[in-house]
């Protein structure tokens, strides 16, 4: 029988105080009056005597906790208890933990199959009934990876509280693997491709995401090898052939881009900027792109910085937390993950969701039983992981954003990135190449394998409909993953004590495994000697499953003994599974059995050349954008939109200045308002600086994807600038998330919005260094009137990072002085179409609002970013602020904000063909900033500045207020601390 | 700027500093910049090595348990590595504060020097029951090597379990005997950015505690976060005010002295 041990505070809980005041939003009948947290772990171990008593008394602090074995501890008031735990295999870190330091303490070892499981126990006092109870517990678990149990006072007392239940997995006994017969129907090809293998049980395993054309070209490579394909080889095949791993619809021919439009448009910019820079005797700071888990750019002689931005949408949706977690610690193996592993320096984070009181329910299935989250509960739940992910890493988080839609109600996009630091060279070694020889040890390092995450990878590929599989949730396990990040970081790449080494991500070993032979040609794994989690996974199971915080490498036999021994005393499980090889051949062996025996070409090349054709959509035009007839309001109003209003909540809970590199805050100025752009200083003993920044316009696809791209890459570029990077050292990356793209309309707007990358990035001299795609962010289920399909705005997130020779030059976004002079600097311009101007107009006026989205002046913005970069190093500018969503009107709000200084500006004078106050303030023209400038540089700068579209309007007064001067003596005024608290407004209880 | 290089210290034995790492501790390699630029001689080790070669602890003068998440806070911050350095080394740690050596846990640090008894009290969930960064201001108020010469000091805070708490009983005695270091207030930092004195609801303000007449210091914010001039919250401001007098801009903030003093104390 398992021990139950029950810890709860004897003093005041602020965890119980916060999920009061939590509960008093659930429009329960009556609120409850008072709340207790009891943790309780349940101990499934052989203990010796006495040991039970042991662990209680270590896993509490007697002053302000009491822990109990077996207690069944109760308030002596209360109506409800409920109790919330994992299901069987859902990854508990808690218990993990637990585990280790009852082993530690006890000096024992638990025996295979023994654990520690954790639950929370929420004693609910107060006059509640039944139903609300039932309330709270929704409000406190996720079915999908959670149960819970409610018991009235009677039922817990009767029952003697909830048991010590042990959520053990349990399965059958792993079968032998399956031979499938291709040689059938293509109804039948199409339906093991659509829903999965049919197992012995006759149940299909869920979806391969390998479409008829797949299918036959599978089908004919084992005829001519004359046998079947085992189910092992077609799950493989599914993993590498993905949408996720292979990136077809970017590969694949579109209309007259015979090469695919990542080679020619992505590549082919980074190939062209390289060439006239090495042409130009410029340096070309590419070191290592489009090869690796991230790309690399030059820090310095020493030093490569690396950057990689992921999104984990379809998870995110399912189980934000979990989603999201797994997310950000899996970016951070994309840095791990580069050359021989590169240390992770930052992170960033994006969210695109619905705005968080949409209160739409939609469905999963016809008989609205599994209901999706609420917009609240996956904004809070991905907000989470990230903060637990990156925080427990002990990785930064300087820059991130919100952007609300409500087209991302069905699929939220949920991105993070990682950027690393890595040497260049370690004892004559290079770090940034890496290579497996043939006899290398195959090894696994991290965690075990278990059946979280299977279909993960053909998932993400499919659109989220009730036959999405539940195992695709997996939790993140952010010290498993620190433990051996440390150990490879600091100890084993230096010590070159393996050859190669990739992030064990999507596809799993199938994945991971199958790309590292690419380096040897060839490998041999026994499945048998991969530990697991559980006994009875199968072995394509084993194969693909995604469970987190591994990576894979190639040890040298000769390696082996000083690798393994330093990563027993890390604490790191490292198994060697195989061996590389140079057959050609990828050959897999389980239970004495051959389970897969496929070339490697076939593997990586044998995907069938799809030619996609694309066709140009009709736009509906809409109404003309009203002027506003009440700017102050309009500006206030604008303030508090959620895409740009503050996000401290989310940075103040980000540890954003670990690692003392800190430089540019994701708060900036006295009155503590977002940045767009970070800059840190990662080597401390360097004055070099990164700047990060990103930026997205998914409204703009409404009207043009070309000038969505454009204005994403060139407001990415800008912000950077601003903050004090130059076009010199900066590169770009690419994240496209795209809807139905299968559709020839989306594949026109994707190409639209890929030509835009190329001419942006060849115009700036911006290398494109790494990038991902995620194809399919479409919802198909139900509301309460029947069947819908929502799907995202095709959005392209443009991130920008760069290297600053002197980080104590980056600029902030705060005015500092009063008598400081403005300047704007490029052309506003009658670019008001789906502005968030136009959005907000069209939200108050329930109208669909047309009008002209921005172009990019590519030339122009060149000559001005590159003369604002020189007068910034020489320190003429006090401060600086990219002029992005919301226009002039949210720019001037937030450097007036964030300094707790006033301006006094002329609007008549801002140059552009913007013609009333209206465009002038809201239209989203790019290629703009607002500069501060002091008196005594004034000249200084504006000879550094000359030919750059540029004006003086105003400059910067000790009161507390913005004044616009309009035509014919009109003003319009805004008062700062009534800004700032609009701005605040919106998440102020987040 | 002038590039912080950690200099080679014409001091004539530089006093060695263990650097504890491990399990998700995550501040180790800033701490032993810190300690290195005032001109001691770091060493990053890991819990298990100390656990298998005790005798390490000879070698070191000053041992600094940094900030992390070590197990990830799982059974309460700081506990399940401060079990282990209890379990594993305790006598060798005692032995180690018998000699006249200094010890200092920031953060996770100080809760990892609670979890294992070398200081008294608990840490507890902030009261906002969220992990918070910014910056707080200090006022010094207890007698020790790691503070001498500082009176008040503005560096940040990070962390999701921070609320120190006592019983009154053990409380009144603490105060007594003079070991409430540093405590919260609304200081320059705070005033200027509009925030509470106290982040996190800590009982009597407290932010920083000693043990063994001041020879170990325990505290929540990070000395480390704030040593560089440019890693304040309002350098850009500062930096603005110092061009235009024509002043020269500083490479250092105040939470280098805390680091300084440990070496301080040995030469």
């Amino acid at each position: 029988m398992a021990v139950r041990i029950d810890v709860r505070k004897v003093v005041a809980d602020s965890r119980a105080q916060m999920r009061l005041a939590q509960w008093k939003t659930l429009s329960l009948s009556k609120s409850p009056s008072a709340a207790w947290v009891v943790d309780s772990y349940v101990i499934d171990a052989k203990l010796p005597a006495g040991g039970s008593d042991d662990i209680a008394s270590a896993l509490m602090n007697p002053s302000v906790e009491k822990a109990e074995v077996n207690s069944r501890w109760n308030p002596d008031s209360f109506a409800f208890a409920i109790e919330i735990g994992f299901l069987p295999g859902v990854t508990d870190n808690v218990g993990h933990t637990a585990k280790e330091t009852i082993e530690d303490l006890l000096k024992i070892k638990f025996k295979e199959g023994e654990a520690v499981y954790t639950t929370a126990v929420y004693f609910v006092a107060g006059d509640i009934a039944l139903a609300d109870a039932v309330k709270i517990a929704d409000a406190l678990f996720n079915p999908l990876i959670q149960r819970a149990k409610i018991k009235s006072k009677d039922a817990y007392k009767k029952d003697g509280g909830f048991g010590a239940l042990a959520p053990k997995v349990k399965l059958p006994p792993a079968e032998k693997s399956l031979e499938v017969n291709l040689e059938v129907s293509d109804d039948e090809l199409v339906a093991i491709g659509k829903q999965g293998i049919k197992g012995r049980d006759g149940k299909r395993r869920g979806p391969l995401a390998l479409d008829l054309v797949y299918m036959k070209a599978i089908r004919d490579y084992f005829s001519k090898q004359k046998r079947n394909p085992t189910d092992v080889e077609l799950e493989m095949l599914a993993q590498t052939w993905s949408e996720h791993c292979k990136h077809t619809i970017f590969a694949s021919p579109l209309d007259e881009v015979k090469e695919g439009i990542f080679k020619k448009y992505i590549k082919g910019a980074t190939e062209k900027i390289r060439k006239e820079k090495i042409r130009n005797k410029k340096e070309d700071i590419c070191v290592s792109v489009f090869k690796d888990n991230s790309g690399a750019i030059a820090f310095d002689k020493d030093y490569l910085i690396t950057h990689k931005v992921e999104t984990h949408n379809s998870p995110s949706a399912l189980d934000p937390f979990g989603g999201a977690i797994t997310g950000i610690v899996g970016v951070n193996r994309d840095a791990l993950g580069f050359g021989m592993g590169a240390r992770p320096i930052a992170n960033t984070y994006g969210f695109c969701l619905a705005d968080p009181n949409d209160a739409r329910t939609f469905y999963r299935d016809r008989e609205r039983k599994q209901s999706m989250l609420s917009a609240r509960r996956i904004m809070d739940g991905v907000i989470e992981g990230i903060r637990a992910g990156g925080n427990q890493s002990g990785i930064p988080t300087p820059h991130g954003f919100l952007s609300f839609d409500s087209r991302y109600r069905g699929k939220p996009l949920v991105f993070s990135g990682t950027v690393g630091l890595i040497p260049r060279k370690v004892k004559g070694r290079k770090l940034y190449e890496k290579k497996a020889k043939p006899g290398d040890y195959i090894v696994m390092l991290g965690g075990r394998v278990g059946q979280d995450g299977i279909h993960g990878a053909t998932f993400s590929s499919e659109a989220i409909d009730a036959g999405s599989p539940a195992t695709a949730v997996q939790i993140g396990d952010p010290i498993t993953q620190k433990k051996f990040s440390d150990a490879i970081v600091r100890e084993a790449r230096d010590a070159g004590l393996y050859s190669s080494m990739t992030d064990c991500g999507a596809g799993g070993l199938s994945s991971s495994v199958g790309e590292m032979a690419k380096e040897s040609d060839g490998c041999e794994v026994e499945l048998d000697e991969v530990p697991l989690k559980y006994p009875g996974l199968q072995a394509w199971q084993i194969w693909i499953s995604e469970s987190q915080e591994r990576m894979t490498l190639a040890v040298p036999p000769k390696k082996w003994k000083e690798f393994s021994k330093l990563m027993e005393k890390r604490a790191v499980e490292a198994s060697i599974i195989g061996k590389f090889t140079k057959s050609g051949k990828c050959v897999v062996k389980y239970a004495g059995k051959i389970v897969v025996d496929i070339k490697l070409d076939f593997l990586h090349d044998g995907t069938p050349v799809r030619p996609l054709k694309s066709q140009k959509p009709n736009y509906q035009k809409g109404e003309e954008i009203p002027e506003s007839n009440d700017l102050a309001r309009d500006m206030l109003e604008l303030l508090s939109h959620p895409s740009i209003a503050s996000r401290e909540f989310i940075a103040q809970q980000y540890d954003h200045e670990v690692q003392a590199s800190s430089i540019i805050k994701p708060l900036q100025g006295r009155g503590r308002v977002d940045g767009d752009a970070a800059v840190i200083r990662p080597v401390l003993n360097s004055d070099k600086g990164v700047v990060i920044a990103d930026a997205l316009y998914p409204t703009y696809s409404d009207v043009d994807t070309y000038a969505m791209a454009a204005a994403s890459i060139d407001s990415a570029v800008r912000a950077a600038i601003a903050a004090g990077g130059s076009l010199d050292h900066l590169a770009l990356l690419d994240n496209f998330c795209w809807c139905d793209s299968f559709n020839p309309e989306r594949l026109f707007e994707l190409k639209k919005a890929a030509q835009a990358c190329y001419e942006t990035a060849v115009a700036y001299g911006t290398p494109f260094i790494s990038g991902k795609d995620s194809m399919f962010n479409d919802f198909k289920g139900y509301d309460d009137n029947g069947p819908i399909n929502v799907s995202i705005p095709p959005t392209l997130l443009g991130t920008a990072i760069g290297v600053m020779q002197d980080a104590s030059k980056a600029i902030s976004i705060d005015l500092k002085q009063s008598g400081d002079l403005i300047y704007i600097l490029g052309e506003t311009n009658n670019e008001l179409g789906a502005s968030e101007y136009a959005e907000m107009c069209s939200e108050r006026e329930n109208k669909k609002y047309g009008g002209d989205v921005p172009r990019v002046s590519l030339e122009r913005n060149k000559k001005m970013y590159t003369a604002f970069s020189k007068a910034a190093d020489k320190r003429f500018i006090a401060s600086a602020i990219s002029l992005g969503r919301g226009g002039f009107a949210a720019a001037l709000a937030k450097t007036a904000m964030a300094g707790m200084l006033g301006l006094r500006l002329n609007l008549n004078l801002i140059p552009g063909d913007a013609k009333n106050p209206t465009e002038k303030l809201f239209s989203e023209s790019q290629g703009r900033i607002l500069v501060s400038v002091a008196h005594s540089k004034q000249k200084a700068f504006e000879t550094a500045l000359k030919g750059i579209a540029m004006v003086r309007l105003g400059e910067v007064t000790s009161d507390q207020k913005i004044t616009l001067s309009l035509a014919s003596n009109k003003s319009v005024s805004l008062d700062l601390r009534k800004a700032l608290e609009t701005y605040r407004s919106p998440f102020k209880d987040f | 700027m002038t590039a912080l290089k950690a200099k080679s210290s014409k001091l004539k034995a530089r006093p060695k500093v263990l650097v504890f790492a491990g399990y998700g501790l995550n501040c180790e390699e800033e701490t032993k910049f810190a300690f290195d630029y005032v001109g001691a001689e770091a060493d990053i080790v890991h819990i298990n090595d100390l656990i298998e070669n005790p005798k390490l602890f000879a070698k070191y003068q000053i041992a600094a348990v940094p900030g992390g998440f070590a197990y990830g806070d799982d059974l309460g911050s700081g506990r399940a590595y401060g079990l282990k350095l209890k379990n594993h080394l305790g006598k060798e740690l005692e032995k180690f504060l018998e000699r006249d050596t200094l010890m200092i846990g920031i953060c996770n640090g100080f809760q990892v020097l609670t979890a294992s008894g070398i200081l008294p009290g608990a840490l507890l969930e902030n009261s906002s029951n969220r992990y918070l960064d910014r910056w707080v201001d200090l006022k010094v108020t207890g007698k020790s090597p790691w503070l001498k010469g500082i009176k008040k000091l503005s560096i940040p805070i990070a962390h999701g379990e921070g609320r120190y708490f006592m019983q009154p009983k053990e409380l009144a005695k603490l105060k007594k005997e003079g070991r409430i270091a540093l405590k919260y207030e609304k200081g320059e930092m705070a005033k200027l950015l509009n925030l509470p004195g106290n982040p996190n609801g800590a009982i009597a303000d407290i932010a920083g505690i000693t043990g063994y007449n001041g020879r170990v210091l325990g505290l929540m914010p990070h000395p480390e976060r704030g040593m560089f001039f440019t890693q304040r919250p309002d350098w850009t401001n500062i930096r603005e005010k110092l061009l235009r007098a024509g002043k020269p801009i500083p490479t250092e903030a105040v939470g280098i002295e805390i680091f300084r003093n440990a070496v301080k104390y040995f030469v």
